[in-house]
């Protein structure tokens, strides 16, 4: 389906920019340009054509090895030998109903997906690997589920290893009682879950002035849903009792940025929920493993992953990342701090940026809309570049903060059309243009850019006469 | 600025309530002396991790540092990333430090210490939770201290032979200390 359009990918020129954004921007590009190009090197080069494994035995030994070792306790490391990321290569027979298939519980206990899908996050080349982030394919999405495999990950200091038997949270401050919690102490209490989508301030961040990376990945891929199970953060609140005049709540990370944001204490106590389980599993250690902070609807930073202290106060601690990071220059000069509500905002995933349609005829639009601040109401969809709206259909479960999928069928007469959707949700709150989002926040926040964080604006694309698709950002 | 905050008293919600009848009883009666998990931390223990700083200068420990001192640490611990001139690495993705001053808001929008940073507590704190990249958490107090005289001296916002301690970082003048506003989302009205 991500056929590439044509050989070369052109980006906008950089001359004018000094040498540190020119980097950045230019990396992003060269990261983006790499992802595209990956399939199609993988099938040009690998030499297993027409039934051909010349691998098979080196393979074999490798799956013994494996086996082997994960018998011993130790885990193989070579998952990554020769499939895609998250698969292992095995020989594929001509006829898979006269041969045995593969060994049952032979993967050690725990699957892996097929060889054959290779869907993958693509790292922001950030100059550092440690602080750096990372995007999920929506492009290959299905549902509103993120495989936690393929979560968008934000990191300021890599990602932590840590032992759940030594790990505490130590709650204190403006409390009557302090308290250690170990993760065990932790899962005695009632436990929550709740399906909510994170999504990274910065998403869409290169699109604010101008169309500039190519496909969904690229523009919208710092949001990802999961299931997410733990405690209230307001059972522990009560646990320790919170003294009168506290009003905000530090959260820390237990990695090397020794992450830090404040949270105002109505959050605290409304829906915010310490995670020790993602998708019915431990969280993955690049989600915050062994605990995690959910703060449904807000930026996903202040989601502080690692989680090792809260600390409540009356005042916020006005730490880096709420002060010389996540901040939103205005042309004014000033800049709006503790822009926490992530607003209503849906992409479509299909077609989208980089997919070539094979031909006219019919195709199901599909995509993905959400909103921190509740649920989605409904979703539009134009084909003729925002001159007729369509009501999208909303596929179940629609949920309060959670990606909601939505479908259009659209029968294509083979002429170019602008596509792009819209979303309203439950407060009234319908998607915005990018335009109408510049005009009243400025477009100095960045010299590249714009601005940096919050972009919700309506994303469009251009299917070409060919069936090529394009980002269109700003033109709907 | 945040006054509005402050000013809620928050109280806890009766959270038991929206659970089905059955667990409302049992749920109740743990909450009504508390579940009583987890242990009283000691002060140690506490003290250990508490390594935030706020702008009224909680948190600042004891110690101080000079401008002079803090010249020879930056030469050692920070010049790798940050440059000599405070300048920035791009190679390294090392933030610029200094410089920018005025430049927020228009098309040449640069964010430094000097020009963005509203509060000199933060420096303080950030320095001391991450930096420096290659053995974040590594510094002394002192240190600490020193590099921050030494970094809010070459952006000319403290004099050459001011001392930063406890007292005097927390009365720094930050040039943008006045550059933040709450969040006025949602800015765009086409409600239906």
């Amino acid at each position: 389906m991500t056929m590439r359009t044509k050989d070369t990918l052109d980006y906008p020129d950089l001359t004018e920019f000094d040498e540190n954004i020119r980097d950045t921007v230019q990396g992003m590009a060269d990261a983006e340009r790499r992802a595209i190009a990956a399939p199609t090197q993988e099938t040009e080069d690998c030499p297993c054509k027409d039934g051909m494994f010349p691998q098979q035995d080196r393979r074999s030994f490798l799956l013994s090895a494996a086996a082997g070792a994960a018998a011993a306790g130790l885990l193989p490391k070579v998952a990554h030998a020769e499939a895609p990321a998250g698969a292992f290569e095995f020989p594929v027979p001509d006829d898979p109903t006269k041969v045995q298939g593969r060994l049952t519980n032979d993967d050690g206990g725990y699957g892996s997906r097929s060889q054959f899908e290779s869907a993958a996050r693509w790292r922001f080349p950030t100059k550092t690997k440690e602080s750096s982030w990372t995007m999920t394919p929506l492009a290959d999405s299905q549902g509103i589920i993120t495989p936690s495999g393929l979560h968008f990950e934000r990191h300021h200091g890599g990602i932590p290893t840590i032992d759940p038997d030594k790990h505490t949270l130590i709650v204190h401050g403006m409390a009557d009682k302090p308290k250690k919690y170990t993760m065990a102490d932790l899962k005695r209490f009632p436990s929550t879950s709740r399906i909510n989508f994170i999504e990274c301030s910065g998403n869409g961040l290169t699109e604010f002035k101008a169309p500039y990376l190519k496909t969904v990945q690229g523009t919208h891929g710092l949001t990802s849903t999961s299931e997410w199970t733990g405690v209230p953060l307001s059972t522990i609140l009560s646990e320790v009792g919170v003294q009168d005049g506290a009003a905000w709540i530090l959260a820390e990370g237990a990695d090397a940025a020794v992450m830090t944001r404040s949270v105002p204490l109505d959050k605290a106590w409304g829906d915010a929920m310490l995670a020790y389980a993602q998708n019915g599993e431990a969280i993955r250690p690049e989600q915050g493993y062994p605990l995690r902070l959910v703060l449904p609807g807000y930026e996903g930073n202040t989601h502080i992953k690692w989680l090792r202290r809260l600390e409540i106060s009356d005042k916020p601690f006005m730490t880096r990342e709420e002060t010389s990071k996540y901040t939103d220059v205005l042309d004014t000069g000033k800049a709006r701090q503790f822009s926490f509500d992530m607003e209503a905002k849906s992409v479509i995933t299909f077609p989208s940026g980089e997919m070539k349609l094979p031909g006219a005829g019919f195709y199901e639009i599909t995509g993905l809309a959400w909103s921190g601040r509740g649920t989605i109401r409904q979703v539009e969809v134009t084909t003729d570049g925002g001159k007729t709206w369509n009501i999208a259909a909303l596929q179940a479960p629609v949920l309060p903060i959670c990606h909601t999928r939505f479908r259009f069928p659209w029968r294509w007469d083979g002429n170019p059309a602008l596509i792009a959707s819209r979303c309203i949700d439950e407060t009234g709150y319908v998607q915005p243009t990018i335009a109408d989002i510049n005009k009243v926040r400025g477009v100095n926040g960045h010299p590249k850019f714009a601005s940096i964080y919050h972009l919700n604006g309506i994303m469009a694309w251009q299917v070409g006469a060919d069936g090529s698709v394009a980002n269109a950002a700003h033109q709907v | 600025m945040f006054e509005y905050w402050t000013s809620k008293l928050c109280r806890p919600a009766i959270a038991v309530a929206i659970l089905p009848f059955g667990l409302l009883l049992a749920a109740s009666a743990a909450n009504a002396e508390g579940f009583g998990f987890g242990t009283t931390p000691t002060a140690a223990e506490i003290a250990a991790i508490d390594i935030d700083v706020m702008p009224d200068g909680r948190g600042l420990p004891p110690g101080s540092g000079t401008v002079a001192q803090g010249k020879a640490l930056y030469e050692q611990n920070c010049v790798a990333c940050h440059g000599e001139n405070l300048e920035g690495v791009a190679a390294t993705g090392g933030a610029a430090l200094i410089g920018g001053r005025g430049s927020i808001g228009t098309p040449k929008t640069k964010k430094t210490v000097e020009s963005y940073w509203p509060y000199a507590s933060t420096l303080y704190d950030y320095v001391k939770r991450a930096m420096p990249f290659t053995a974040p958490g590594s510094l002394k107090d002192d240190e600490i201290y020193a590099l921050s005289a030494y970094i809010l001296n070459r952006a000319n916002i403290i004099g050459e032979n001011d001392v930063m301690n406890a007292d005097t970082l927390a009365k720094v003048q930050m040039p943008n200390k006045d550059g933040f506003i709450s969040d006025a989302r949602p800015d765009v009205h086409n409600y239906r």
